[in-house]
C-alpha cells in the first residue's frame, strides 16, 4: 500500500512524454557538478583512448572536428529526478573513435579534466549509444555543461555523460567511477529507476 | 554479471519508509523547517541528502531531492524547505503538510558533499540562500561532537528577512566564525554595503590558501559557480573545492 500524502495532487506529466519512474520533466538545463568548472581551452584539448594493453590513440582540437558529426536529439535523464525532452547536440559518435581501436576489454572507465571519472560496459559506448559531443542547440558547448566536449550516452542517467571528458580508459575488468564510489548505482539505467547501490 | 566486479561494495538497498511530520517551525518567510520521525533511521552523514516521495490519492507520485539540515538525533530527520514559486512539490511541503501527515522518505544518499569528523582541516562553508541547509547539518554535527575543527561560513543572502537559522548562526559557538553577504538589502547600520559575494570577501572572512581548507559551496548554479571559480583564482587547490547546486528547477 502507497503512502498518501494527505492534500497532495500534483502536476502530472504531459501524456505525450515518456518519463522513467519518478522523474519529471524540466524545460531548462539544471547544472551539477562535483566541484569548479574546470576551463580548457580547445588548443590545449586531447583526448585519449587507452586500451588494456596499453595502446593509446589520442585526438587533438582539429583531429576530432575533421571526423564526421551526428546531431542526435536526445532525453535526459539526471539521477537527481529532472529529465529534459528533445535536446540537441552534434558530436562524433564513439563508433568512430574506438574503430580502430584493438581491444578484448568489455568496461570503460571514462575520464575527464578535473578528474571526475564514471565507469561503464564498454557495450554502452557502442553501437550508435554514445557520442563525443561538442556543439548543444547550435552554439559551442559552454563550460558549465562540459565544454569543449563531453561524453554523451543518454540512455544512462546522465551522470554518465561525464563532461570535460579527457579520455577512456578500457580494462578487463570493471572499476568503480566517482559517483559509482559514493553511493550511486554502478549502471545507473533510468528505465530501471537505478540512482544509488542496490536499487 | 560482469558488472559484479564492482559490487564487492555494500550495496543494500534504500528502502522507501513512511515519514510522518512531528514537528514544523518557521525560518523565513518563505521556508520551512519540517521534522519527520523516522523510525529505524541509522544516522547520516552532515551534508548528505534524502528522496522525499509524495504520493496523492489517484496514485500519481513524484519525488524530489532535500538536504538534511540537522545532526543526526535517534529517529528524527529535519529538512528544511525552501517554497520555490509554481514548484510542484515545495508549496506543499512548505505549506500544506500537516503534522500528523506522512510522506515517504529513503536514504541518506551522497557520499561526497559531506563533512567527515576524522577531517581535521579547517573548513570553509560558502552558501548561497537556501544552500546553507547541507552546510547547517556540518555545523551542527561539529557543535554536537564537541570538535574543535575551526569552521568558516560566508552566507550569502538577499537581506536579513531571507537568513534561515538566523538565531542560531548568531548565537554562533567556539571556533565557528559566521559572515552575512547582503546582496540586496543589508541591516542598519551595516558596514559592508549590500551587494554580491566577492573575491574580497573571501580573503578578509575565508581562510588563507595555503591553510589548505576544505571548501564546501552550496547554492544557486550561478553562486556556485562564481565562488568557485574565485576560490581557485585564489590558490585552493580545486581538489579541495566541493560543490553542491540547486538549479531553479529544484521545485
Amino acid at each position: 500500500m502507497p503512502i498518501i500524502s494527505r492534500g497532495f495532487h500534483g502536476r502530472k506529466p504531459d501524456p505525450g512524454r515518456k518519463l522513467p519512474p519518478g522523474q519529471y520533466e524540466t524545460f531548462d538545463f539544471p547544472v551539477l557538478s562535483a566541484g569548479p568548472t574546470p576551463r580548457v581551452s580547445r588548443d590545449d584539448w586531447k583526448f585519449t583512448v587507452t586500451t588494456e594493453s596499453g595502446a593509446r590513440h589520442q585526438w587533438d582540437w582539429g583531429r576530432l572536428m575533421a571526423l564526421p558529426a551526428e546531431r542526435p536529439t536526445v532525453d535526459l535523464h539526471c539521477v537527481t529526478k529532472w529529465s529534459k525532452f528533445g535536446t540537441h547536440w552534434e558530436g562524433v559518435s564513439l563508433d568512430v573513435l574506438l574503430e580502430d581501436v584493438e581491444t578484448e576489454a568489455e568496461f570503460a572507465l571514462v575520464h575527464s579534466y578535473g578528474g571526475y571519472t564514471t565507469n561503464l560496459p564498454l557495450e554502452d559506448l557502442l553501437d550508435g549509444k554514445a557520442w563525443i559531443a561538442h556543439r548543444y542547440d547550435g552554439e559551442e558547448l559552454a563550460a558549465e555543461h562540459g565544454g569543449p566536449a563531453r561524453l554523451l550516452v543518454p540512455h544512462l542517467y546522465l551522470w554518465k555523460s561525464a563532461k570535460w571528458v579527457s579520455g577512456i580508459q578500457l580494462m578487463l575488468e570493471d572499476e568503480a567511477g566517482f559517483w559509482e564510489s559514493a553511493g550511486y548505482h554502478e549502471y545507473g539505467d533510468p528505465w530501471r529507476e537505478q540512482r544509488y547501490q542496490g536499487d | 554479471m560482469a558488472r559484479t566486479a564492482v559490487s564487492g561494495r555494500l550495496a543494500t538497498r534504500l528502502r522507501w519508509q513512511a515519514a510522518a511530520l512531528i514537528e514544523r517551525r518557521e525560518e523565513s518567510p518563505t521556508a520551512q523547517t519540517l521534522a519527520f520521525d523516522l523510525p529505524g533511521w541509522a544516522g547520516h552523514l552532515p551534508g548528505q541528502h534524502v528522496d522525499v516521495r509524495l504520493t496523492a490519492e489517484d496514485g500519481y507520485s513524484t519525488q524530489r531531492s532535500y538536504s538534511i539540515a540537522s545532526a543526526p538525533d535517534a529517529d528524527r530527520v529535519e529538512l528544511t524547505v525552501q517554497r520555490v514559486p509554481d514548484g510542484e512539490v515545495s508549496p506543499y511541503l512548505a505549506d500544506d503538510l500537516m503534522v500528523g501527515d506522512a510522506v515517504e522518505i529513503r536514504g541518506p544518499v551522497g557520499g561526497w558533499f559531506v563533512w567527515r569528523p576524522e577531517q581535521l582541516e579547517p573548513v570553509l562553508l560558502i552558501a548561497g540562500g537556501s544552500g546553507v541547509v547541507p552546510l547547517m547539518s556540518m555545523i551542527r554535527v561539529r557543535g554536537m561532537i564537541g570538535s574543535r575543527v575551526p569552521f568558516r561560513l560566508l552566507y550569502s543572502v538577499r537581506d536579513p528577512a531571507d537568513r534561515l537559522y538566523g538565531p542560531e548562526l548568531d548565537r554562533g559557538a567556539p571556533g565557528l566564525d559566521t559572515t552575512w553577504v547582503y546582496t540586496r538589502g543589508t541591516p542598519d547600520d551595516w558596514a559592508r554595503p549590500a551587494g554580491r559575494l566577492t573575491p574580497d570577501d573571501l580573503v578578509r572572512w575565508g581562510w588563507p590558501a595555503d591553510f589548505e581548507p576544505t571548501c564546501y559551496v552550496c547554492g544557486p548554479t550561478g553562486f556556485v559557480e562564481a565562488a568557485a571559480g574565485m576560490l581557485v583564482a585564489l590558490g585552493h587547490h580545486p581538489d579541495r573545492i566541493r560543490t553542491e547546486r540547486f538549479g531553479p528547477s529544484g521545485g
